[in-house]
């Protein structure tokens, strides 16, 4: 039997499968965005043939970081914010492994800011779902990072004063090497989209619109969304960054006037994974880190090799 | 130590090549048959300032910096002269500091080596240095010598450090093989050429030209082949590949910046990974994402990025992911300062991130514990799938020391610990939803095994909050005791393993029955044995303890030896007393038999320091004689 051989496992799956079996109640509010999520990610699994023991999701805090105990696979619910960082490093030490990083808007965008640049930048083979609610869910309602200006909280009483951030604008200039925004009240697009980007080799990052009908009435649950992919007003070129740049800036602006547009932004797919980078310039090894540990007959090199410097 | 022991300073500026200079000269001095031992004093500065390196050498075993020095290779600051203007131009009076500064300490009947192509008498008048007259005080042998114009003459000027050490060995009458044969082998062609050339004229000149008022000679010894000169760093660094570490991530932040460098240097050969990332959260939470996913992992930090690494520290307690950090301390609160070595990050270390701590922490004294301990940490880390903290300092960091080649050559160790294969997984106690119990409240050690991902019928959640066996999210009152009982339980197993299998790192030096104690801990360790042993010549009863497990608290062996003692004399480098603090804390008493020597003004102890401070604690004394060190008696009294 090989050392991790549900990564070699490729039968055919259920969705089923990825439903815990004693699952725990779960704590989402009725009406709640986060069981779109849910849904449309469990469908995409058996769309990539990924079976839940070959896959590790790893979230941050906060009710989107919830998501880990409501899907069946190995799960990582880390902290608020530093998702990426737990799911980068997973990645380097075992390629195989189906990697999915997931938080919400406020874990993402703002206290894990700097770790989404960077896992950006450096295009990680793994795929980044972020719950973009708008809004703190879990912490009762304060203002987020993509929250609009103007936006009233208890923590900003006379409405927000600043412009929110625009994620996708961001994930582009960050070095994301694919960029989709999709949202919990379409669920086809959603389930398409998120195999897409699982498949994809590199970092995918989504902006998943989600709505909190408990924190966040301007919810967009009720505005008419539209498939930039399918609609004859938007012809862009998905690999040519700058026309995705301007796309991304014209559906940043739409918002938060109403218009939502979804779809994927940009795609590059000759850009090699940070793996497959850092094996080429001989940072790391070609066999996955992880199973050197279970094979008897590896070498392990001692610091007595080293000794000859210091003599 | 014998009367006849050498304890060279090299001084001069920041960049100018005086931590290589030192390093092949006390890597010369042991290929000689000598134990060495390097002290380190620099600025937070990459080029000019002050700057100096120690080297003591000796025939017999050494294991701390000495008692002031007694020889001075005084450089200049090359980088004190402003490069645009005339060539003799100096900013201040810089230049002169490799020599003033370093008057203080030197030994009576020391000698002296200065730069004149540098320093002429006139400019060390203007800085108001009177040589002239502090030798006569203090029976120094000074040998001005124009290093710099030497060294111009036969190649560059650069290398007046090599004319330096060319003369060192004339007025020592040390042989030039061993210096020799270590430029061959660091350098080739011209450069090679140069620096033989210059070596050899130094030292022929001073042969020739100079009339030895001194009679003292450097120690000899047997040229001993298996000796290897080695950096507390490049002990961690080894520790760590040896035990099977294949994974570090890190932020550069001195002094633990060295530890980082040389594995990522030596990591990729030995098919393993380094990643510099964004910052120190994210150092440790990749180490831990790594970990988790079947890695050997590390990361580690000074101070402040220590202080970033809390969440993730707290996070692998509570997930019960195996991971070892490493702490290399300097002076704070905050920045303090960069370059100096100090230990009071131990209360940060052991208590830093929310709850109750579950961690184990050690502190190596010296070279080989450096290793040892690090092998051992991460033993216990994935035996006990706890987090592991190995705090150093400053001191150990920079400080090269000889050790026998063969003490590396351990069996390399890739076994990950408490964690089942596919098979045994298949056998493992399941819940009868068919769920992995990641987390059984009743396994034996208080270990529940784990399964790694991409491992068929493993599956778990592993997550920051309270949870259940199975991992999910739970608040549930009895689940909770269960769960903190169970995590908090492997410390008393740890303790006691690591006393069983002989891993245990308390020192004790002197007479079991002596009447007075010292106990320090991490790297104070030598320079207090060392003023044991000048005690005890001097007719004093007492002995020490060094301590280096600090979590979980070697109660045992610190009990028994503060019982012993009528009184116990606690030295460490902080100002708050912190070990003292712990030692009280975990033993719940002792509080009058302890007093407390302090010192925090960025340089480590001196044995003599030690001794000093000793008698004035048990002559009831409460004042120092120096300013630097603050004494503070026992409870009570
Ligand atoms: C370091 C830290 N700061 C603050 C919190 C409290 N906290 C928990 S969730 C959350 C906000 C979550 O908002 P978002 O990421 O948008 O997720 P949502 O709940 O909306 O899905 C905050 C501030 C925390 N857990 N950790
Ligand atoms: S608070 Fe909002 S985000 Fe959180 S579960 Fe309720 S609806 Fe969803």
């Amino acid at each position: 039997m090989s050392v991790f051989s549900a990564i070699d496992d490729d039968r055919e799956i259920d969705q089923e499968e990825f439903t815990p079996g004693i699952e725990p109640q779960a704590t989402w509010c009725p009406g709640c965005g986060d069981f779109g999520v849910l849904k449309a990610l469990k469908q995409a699994m058996p769309d990539v043939g990924r079976t839940p023991d070959e896959t590790l999701l790893v979230t941050g805090i906060g009710c989107s970081g919830k998501l880990s105990s409501y899907f069946e696979s190995y799960g990582f619910h880390s902290i608020h914010g530093r998702s990426l960082p737990v799911a980068r490093a997973a990645k380097l030490a075992n390629p195989g492994l189906e990697v999915i990083a997931a938080g919400g808007d406020g874990d993402g965008y703002g206290i894990g800011g700097n770790h989404f640049m960077h896992t950006a930048r450096e295009n990680h083979d793994i795929t980044y779902i972020v719950f973009n609610n708008e809004i703190f869910g879990l912490t009762k309602g304060q203002t987020s990072p993509t929250s609009p200006k103007g936006h009233k909280s208890k923590t900003q009483p006379h409405g927000s004063a600043k412009d929110p951030v625009r994620p996708l604008s961001l994930s582009l200039t960050s070095g994301s090497s694919y960029v989709a925004r999709t949202a919990a009240v379409n669920p086809n697009q959603a389930r398409e989209i998120l195999a897409e980007a699982i498949e994809h080799d590199g970092f995918a990052h989504i902006d998943f619109l989600t709505q909190c009908p408990t924190w966040n009435k301007d919810a967009k649950e009720y505005v008419p969304y539209v498939d930039v992919q399918d609609s004859e007003d938007y012809d862009f070129d998905v690999t040519d960054r700058r026309e995705a740049a301007d796309m991304m800036f014209e559906a940043e602006s739409k918002l938060h006037e109403g218009e939502v547009l979804t779809g994927r932004f940009y795609v590059d797919g000759d850009r090699p994974s940070y793996g497959a980078e850092k094996r080429a310039v001989g940072e790391m090894p070609e066999e996955p880190l992880a199973e050197r540990y279970f094979d008897e007959d590896a070498e392990w090199e001692r610091s007595a090799d080293l000794l000859h410097h210091h003599r | 130590m014998t009367d006849r022991e050498l304890m060279w300073r090299i001084a001069g500026g920041s960049g100018d090549g005086i931590d290589s200079t030192s390093q092949n000269f006390a890597k010369a001095l042991m290929r000689a048959g000598l134990c060495v031992f390097t002290h380190r004093h620099y600025p937070s500065r990459i080029r000019g300032g002050h700057t100096y390196v120690e080297v003591r050498a000796d025939d017999a075993p050494v294991r701390s910096r000495g008692n002031g020095f007694n020889f001075l290779l005084a450089l200049g600051d090359s980088f004190a002269r402003n490069p645009q203007a005339d060539h003799d131009t100096i900013y201040g009076n810089e230049e002169v500091k490799p020599l003033a500064e370093n008057l203080d300490e030197l030994n009576e009947g020391g000698i002296i080596v200065y730069d004149e192509g540098l320093l002429d008498e006139e400019t060390l008048a203007a800085a108001g240095v009177d040589l002239e007259a502090r030798a006569e005080e203090n029976d120094w042998h000074v040998y001005p010598l124009d290093l710099r114009g030497l060294a111009r003459e036969h190649g560059r000027e650069v290398m007046r450090n090599t004319a330096g050490v060319g003369a060192t060995a004339a007025l020592l009458d040390m042989d030039l093989d061993h210096i020799e044969s270590l430029m061959e082998d660091a350098m080739s062609g011209e450069i090679l050429e140069a620096n033989l050339e210059i070596l050899e004229t130094a030292y022929e000149s001073v042969k020739a030209d100079y009339e030895f008022t001194h009679d003292w000679r450097a120690p000899t010894g047997d040229h001993d082949e298996q000796q290897v000169l080695m950096s507390g760093s490049n002990a961690i660094a080894y520790g760590a590949m040896d035990e099977g570490c294949r994974f570090i991530s890190g932020y550069p932040m001195t002094p633990w910046t060295d530890v980082f460098t040389i594995m990522s240097q030596h990591l990729p050969a030995v098919g393993g990974v380094s990643e510099q990332v964004e910052d120190e959260i994210a150092a440790a939470a990749l180490a831990l994402g790594a970990s988790h996913a079947g890695v050997k992992a590390m990361s580690g930090s000074s101070g402040g990025g220590f202080a970033l690494m809390s969440e993730p520290l707290g996070l692998a307690e509570m997930t019960e992911t195996p991971l070892v950090l490493v702490e290399a301390m300097r002076a704070g609160p905050s920045t303090g300062m960069p370059t100096k070595p100090e230990q009071s990050d131990l209360e940060h270390v052991l208590y830093t991130s929310q709850g109750d701590s579950t961690r184990v922490v050690f502190a190596p004294a010296n070279i080989r514990e450096s290793y040892e301990q690090t092998r051992t940490a991460f033993q216990v880390a994935y035996n006990y799938q706890i987090p592991v903290v190995v705090v150093y300092d400053q001191k150990i960091q920079g400080e090269l020391r000889n050790v026998d080649e063969a003490f590396f050559d351990r069996e390399p160790n890739p076994d990950l610990g408490a964690t089942l294969t596919e098979d045994e997984i298949a056998e493992a106690a399941h819940h009868s939803s068919g769920k992995f119990q990641r987390f059984r409240h009743d396994p034996e050690n208080g270990v529940s095994p784990r399964s790694i991902p991409g491992q068929q019928g493993g599956r778990f959640l592993a997550t920051g909050n309270e949870h259940s066996p199975e991992g999910h999210i739970s608040e549930s009152p009895t689940n909770r005791v269960a769960q903190v009982n169970r995590r908090l339980g492997k410390l008393d197993t740890i303790r006691s393993e690591l006393d069983e299998r002989d891993h245990s790192h308390q020192t004790t030096h002197g007479p079991a029955d002596a009447e007075y104690g010292i106990m320090t801990w991490g790297s104070q360790q030598g320079t207090v044995f060392e003023a044991v042993d000048r005690l005890r010549e001097a007719g004093h009863s007492v002995k020490a303890l060094g301590v280096s497990d600090l979590m979980p608290y070697p109660e045992a062996e610190v009990t028994e030896f503060v019982e012993s003692v009528e009184e116990c004399l606690v030295v460490e480098m902080n100002a708050t007393a912190q070990f003292r603090g712990l030692t009280q804390k975990e033993l719940g008493r002792f509080g009058p038999r302890l007093a407390s020597l302090l010192k925090y003004n960025g340089e480590p102890f001196e044995p003599r320091e030690v001794v000093e401070g000793f008698e004035t604690s048990i002559d009831g004394e409460s004042t120092l004689p120096h300013e630097s060190m603050k004494f503070v008696p026992a409870a009570g009294d």
